[in-house]
């Protein structure tokens, strides 16, 4: 499928879910199931992206501290959780992972 | 004309806060989409194809990790379901209202625009121009949004690969989901659904990720059943 063709896709479906309703005013209310699990989609989602990026190398887990991706994620989860804001989170992401990567290649 | 003016504009000054907070999401994302591989036109089209923040982020993350089409599309539409809430929620409001306003309107309900409309809306109650309000809102955060991407991708094709910027895409995610952690249900979710993710990694066409997100969705759904106190706050959505 090409970028295009899943774009286009993407958007359709994210264009009826904002019309459903409005659409279908009255005539179809959201089970109370549903609206309780869609709480749920921003950490599900977010964390199954997030856990491969930090845990694996190559496909494969890696939990040494030469796993800098790992040990810069942690650092700005603390940052995250301390600060809420999204922008410094990133930034401090970032510098930790420069300064782990200009440490390794020092060290190895 | 000019009350529609008056309410138009009224929706315009509600979202010029969110407006400076989504000018820089914009510039990242654009830089990261292109960082990840899109081309400069994709990049750019999709801030108006798909017009939604985070789903843009995930998707660009996605085509990075060279995940199948099939799997975006579904990543895309489980983060989107949320939309369905600010459809419900708004449709009162916009019952009267001819089908190409409602789709015009549709097209442009964000999260952002959603916030300061529904704020309004139930101050006001229904009003004959409250469509105008959302018009605004919904208007002016889809101009910023595509003016943003286009200077993140001008300003991103001079940044050197050396510097890891694909890195800052798990980092976005990494700041949006850390403030929803505010209870164990929420939690649990994302803690099952990272190990889940990790576990199934090696299932064909990227399955794990979808296989994990429904198992974390399960688990926080049914933890959050079996608590007595629903008035627990549960987690605010992402943007």
């Amino acid at each position: 499928m090409t970028i295009w063709l899943v774009m286009l896709l993407g958007g359709l479906i994210t264009f009826g879910m904002r019309f459903s309703l409005i659409y279908l005013f009255g005539r179809f209310q959201i089970p109370e199931t549903m609206r309780r699990a869609l709480h749920y989609v921003p950490p599900a989602v977010l964390s199954a992206i997030i856990f491969p990026q930090l845990f694996l190398s190559d496909g494969v887990l890696n939990l040494s501290l030469d796993n800098t991706r790992l040990l810069a994620g942690l650092a700005a989860i603390a940052v995250a959780w301390f600060s809420k804001n999204t922008l410094i989170t990133i930034i401090a992401g970032m510098i930790a992972l420069f300064l782990l990567q200009f440490v390794f290649r020092i060290g190895g | 004309m000019d009350n529609q003016i008056k309410t138009f504009w009224a929706g315009v000054q509600a979202e010029i806060p969110l407006l400076i907070g989504v000018f820089p999401f914009g510039m990242i994302y654009g830089a990261l989409a292109l960082d990840a591989g899109l081309s400069k036109g994709a990049a750019q089209m999709m801030s108006s194809i798909v017009f939604a923040g985070s789903a843009q982020f995930i998707t660009a993350q996605l085509v990075h990790d060279s995940t199948p089409g099939l799997v975006i599309v579904l990543t895309v539409a489980v983060v989107n379901l949320r939309h369905m809430l600010y459809s419900a929620s708004l449709a009162p409001y916009l019952a009267s209202l001819p089908t190409r306003w409602k789709a015009l309107l549709s097209y442009l309900l964000t999260d952002e625009a959603y916030a300061p409309t529904i704020i309004h809306y139930e101050k006001e109650g229904i009003t004959p121009y409250a469509h105008w309000f959302l018009l605004g809102a919904g208007f002016s955060l889809w101009l910023v949004w595509q003016i943003s991407t286009a200077l993140g991708i001008f300003l991103g094709a001079a940044i050197p690969d050396s510097w890891s910027l694909d890195f800052a895409l798990p980092l976005t995610f990494i700041a949006m989901v850390v403030p929803v952690l505010k209870n164990r249900p929420a939690i649990a979710a994302a803690l099952s659904a990272g190990l889940v993710a990790l576990a199934a990694d090696s299932l064909p066409y990227s399955l794990g990720l979808i296989l994990a997100a429904l198992v974390g969705i399960l688990v926080g759904t049914i933890l959050e059943g079996r608590k007595s106190s629903p008035e627990s706050p549960a987690p605010k959505e992402i943007s």
